[in-house]
């Protein structure tokens, strides 16, 4: 896997001309074996230098990219076994399946809900990425249009699902330029479906009976130069499925075993009948290695907690997302509004902001630097006592923005408000709701 | 060349800790592996479902979660009984919500009432779970300790300012320790060896990292306990290698989407399948990290676990 600082150093020109912006080569060959620098930034470097650091420098996991545009996908490209050794870096792609042998309601449901169902969070948007077509009925006529009503009516990425080449020759036409995943590859039909996936440029994904079976099946197709592969070990039971998750994980992270060094695709809507236990088992996908995951449905009381899921377990562990300390304006206050305080931990702030927004009632929050900690975490590490606050508001700026001589401290942090007044002289510490779903109706019954 | 699967060597082992009265023991722990990773080393007991039961009726929960025990909210022996008979939990939490010096500031002595009245009327082990209030709770475990002698009950949290009073307490009238640090690896061990050095014998102690609900903190919780079990498991760290109680669903069920209605947040699906859902998915994650009992609330979302705990342990 990654390369030395000094067998980096070894490849590179030795001229310490300095154009790469670091006095000498080997400074950038430690820059370079930290990740902290693109050897594009060395203009004089040989091509076979290049090739061989690119070479060595692979990673583990294959990067995969799905789709065009906006919507593109990129799974793989993983590192670790668990997320707190360095972090989880490419969600994975969570898919809504229909087929061509679902009812037309029943397609425009699943595709309207694949529209409408986002949610915002933490200033991202959260949603589900791909839709798997599915051929049931093996006639290609029907596939296609099928393929063609989700490529023309929503912006997804797609998964093709059909082991005959032959149908999925004639739907691949219609929607290559939308860079579908090819699924799937198997022992059968291998040679067709390669071909394709060579023709398109599309990902590939590849079933096999078992992992030896897969291994197989993936190294005939990376010898044929195909690298965009993805893996189906072709498990549906759930103890067995998770297996081979963590044997696929293992294989490329811990053996360098190139053959498994893909990103996987998985499908709990072919693991149960059970739609709460199939929503279950795509939250194992995501904490346990999962690229894709595919889904019969989507509900909003299924999609959001997946999706909750598949954030917490893709945040970067090491720093904890904050927002910038400083006074936010919500609806338009003046000089008589409501001034709430509360912490720099990103949750927290959109959560608390969004309450006071639908409270309708203007007011101002003031966000006191925790360094990224929650109100009690931050209260407890001494981030959020009397005087630190009571530094903050009093530098901020927010007194000479209003009139009356009142702040709104969170529910949980009531302890501070001795000191804070104390910090603040002739200033009212009110000590609001503790839990923010309770702020609008504090604040329409707050008055200066 | 075939595919030689990679396994791990572990060079510890969870305790085994006995729970509950003489004539109904049960033991957690004992894994030699990570969680459900049984193709190379054991999980001899699959992970226990604690139920909760509250001492008080609770006031702020959503419709969902009160359904099931509509009939049995003013009665927590009933309720305790009911989870038993009609849910098949295999432990139960009273939670001691009302001693609370910021809601109703019950005394302790009703406190022990209710302990008792709910220990006479279950087998199954019985975990009795303070406010999270150090001084309240050290007081009115104290006194549980002292009251309920002889009925082994699992006494949290037992925080570092508390050990000292509820693990004499604990050692003297024979009761297990939920020792009880806020999501820190080095917090938990060193609270271990403070046990340890009190006389507290290891099969006396789990242990609570605190959680916190999927979608407000889970992630911090998941990697704590990840290596947790990594330390204990692959670098016998003998004073980590205690089984985990995770008080999950009192985090879940107090989360905003848990109960907003379908009206207010149409995006957000059916409520009570959400709840349900955002409460068992949490137990999932959690169960994946490392937990070895779950204290749960909605029936549904315990089937729904218990389920997927026999596929992950089927052969
Ligand atoms: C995740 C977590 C952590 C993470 C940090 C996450 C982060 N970015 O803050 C980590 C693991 C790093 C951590 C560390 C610690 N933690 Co911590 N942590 C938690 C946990 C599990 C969840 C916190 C969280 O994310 N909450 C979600 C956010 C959104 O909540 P919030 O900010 O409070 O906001 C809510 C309300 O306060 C309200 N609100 C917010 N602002 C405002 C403003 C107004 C005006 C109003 C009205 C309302 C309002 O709205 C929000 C939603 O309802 C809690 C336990 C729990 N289950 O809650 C413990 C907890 C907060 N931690 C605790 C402690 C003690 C610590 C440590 C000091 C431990 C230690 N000694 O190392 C450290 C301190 C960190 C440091 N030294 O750097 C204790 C605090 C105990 C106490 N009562 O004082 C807790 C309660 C755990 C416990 N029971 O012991 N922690
Ligand atoms: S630009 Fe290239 S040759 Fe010049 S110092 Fe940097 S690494 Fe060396």
């Amino acid at each position: 896997m990654a390369l030395t600082g000094i067998q980096i150093y070894k490849l590179l020109p030795k001229d310490n001309c300095g154009e790469c912006g670091v006095p000498t080569c080997l400074a950038f060959a430690m820059s370079l074996a930290a990740g902290k620098a693109e050897l594009a930034a060395c203009p004089r470097v040989s091509e076979e230098a290049k090739a061989e650091l690119a070479d060595a420098s692979a990673p583990p996991i294959g990067v995969v990219e799905i789709g065009t545009g906006e919507r593109k996908l990129k799974i793989g490209g993983e590192t670790v076994l668990f997320r707190h050794e360095k972090t989880f870096l490419n969600p994975p792609g969570i898919a809504v399946l229909v087929t061509d042998e679902m009812a037309d309601e029943e397609v425009a449901g699943r595709l309207e809900r694949f529209k409408t169902l986002e949610y915002e969070r933490v200033g991202l948007t959260l949603r589900a990425d791909l839709v798997a077509v599915k051929s049931v009925s093996n006639d290609a006529g029907k596939f296609e249009a099928l393929a063609a009503k989700v490529k023309n009516e929503t912006d997804a990425g797609i998964v093709l699902m059909t082991e005959d080449p032959s149908v999925m020759e004639a739907c691949l036409k219609a929607c290559a330029d939308r860079k579908p995943v090819i699924y799937a590859a198997t022992k059968e039909n291998v040679d067709q479906m390669a071909g394709m996936a060579k023709d398109s440029g599309c990902p590939l994904a590849v079933k096999g009976n078992g992992l030896d079976e897969v291994a197989e099946l993936t190294t005939k197709l990376t010898e044929d130069g195909l690298k965009n592969l993805i893996i189906d070990s072709g498990t549906r039971a759930i103890r067995k499925a998770l297996e081979d998750q963590v044997f696929i994980r293992r294989g490329a992270l811990l053996k360098k075993y190139k053959p498994l060094g893909f990103p996987t695709i998985t499908l709990p809507c072919e693991m149960t009948d059970d739609f709460m236990q199939e929503t279950l088992i795509a939250s194992m996908f995501v904490a346990k290695y999962g690229g894709i995951i595919v889904l019969s449905d989507l509900q909003g009381h299924s999609l959001f907690p997946l999706l909750l899921a598949r954030m917490n377990i893709y945040t970067d562990p090491q720093r904890p997302m904050a927002t910038s300390p400083g006074i936010y304006e919500i609806g338009g206050p003046n000089e008589d509004s409501p001034v709430l305080v509360s912490c720099n931990f990103s949750l927290t702030y959109f959560i608390v902001s969004g309450e006071i927004e639908s409270s309708r009632v203007p007011a101002w929050l003031v966000i006191v630097d925790t360094e990224g900690l929650s109100v009690l975490t931050a209260w407890a590490a001494g981030k959020f006592v009397g005087d630190a606050v009571g530094i903050s508001l009093k530098k901020c700026g927010i007194m000479d923005k209003v009139r009356h001589k009142k702040v709104v401290i969170p529910g949980y942090a009531a302890a501070i408000s001795g000191d804070l007044e104390e910090e603040l002289g002739d200033w009212e510490v009110l000590v609001g709701p503790r839990e923010s779903a309770h702020i609008p109706a504090y604040l329409k019954e707050w008055s200066a | 060349m075939a595919f030689e699967i990679p396994k791990i060597s572990y060079n510890g082992a969870i305790k085994e800790i006995p729970l509950g009265k003489e004539a109904s023991r049960m033991i957690v722990g004992g894994e030699t592996c990570y969680p459900f990773y049984l193709f190379e080393g054991d999980m001899p007991r699959p992970p226990k479902i604690a139920m909760e039961v509250y001492d008080a009726p609770p006031d702020d929960w959503p419709q969902a979660a009160l359904e099931p025990f509509a009939d049995v909210l003013q009665d927590p022996a009933a309720w305790a009984q009911k989870c038993v008979a009609s849910y098949g939990a295999e432990m139960i939490a009273l939670q001691l919500a009302s001693t609370d010096p910021n809601t109703q500031d019950t005394p302790a002595e009703q406190a022990v009432e209710v302990t008792k009245k709910v220990a006479a009327a279950i087998e199954v082990p019985l975990i009795v779970w303070g406010s999270a209030n150090l001084e309240k709770d050290t007081q009115v475990l104290k006194m549980i300790a002292e009251e309920c002698a002889g009925e082994n009950l699992i006494l949290g949290p037992v925080e570092e300012g508390s050990y000292k009073a509820l693990g004499a307490a604990s050692l003297a009238y024979q009761h297990t320790i939920g020792a009880s640090t806020p999501i820190d690896v080095n917090l938990a061990k060193q609270l271990n060896i403070l046990l340890g050095n009190l006389g507290v014998p290891d099969e006396r102690i789990l242990v609570d990292p605190t959680v916190g609900s999927l979608g407000y903190g889970l992630e911090y919780c998941y990697s704590v306990m990840e290596r947790d079990r990594m330390a204990a498991l692959t670098q016998e760290d003998e004073r980590l290698q205690f089984p985990i109680v995770c008080n999950l669903a009192k985090e879940v069920w107090k989360i905003k989407e848990s109960k907003i209605s379908e009206e207010e947040a149409p995006l957000l699906g059916d409520p009570s399948k959400r709840g349900v859902l955002l409460e068992a998915m949490t137990a999932l994650l959690l169960l994946l990290a490392g937990a070895d009992i779950l204290i749960m609330r909605h029936p549904d979302a315990v089937q729904l676990i218990r389920g997927f705990v026999n596929e992950l342990i089927a052969n």
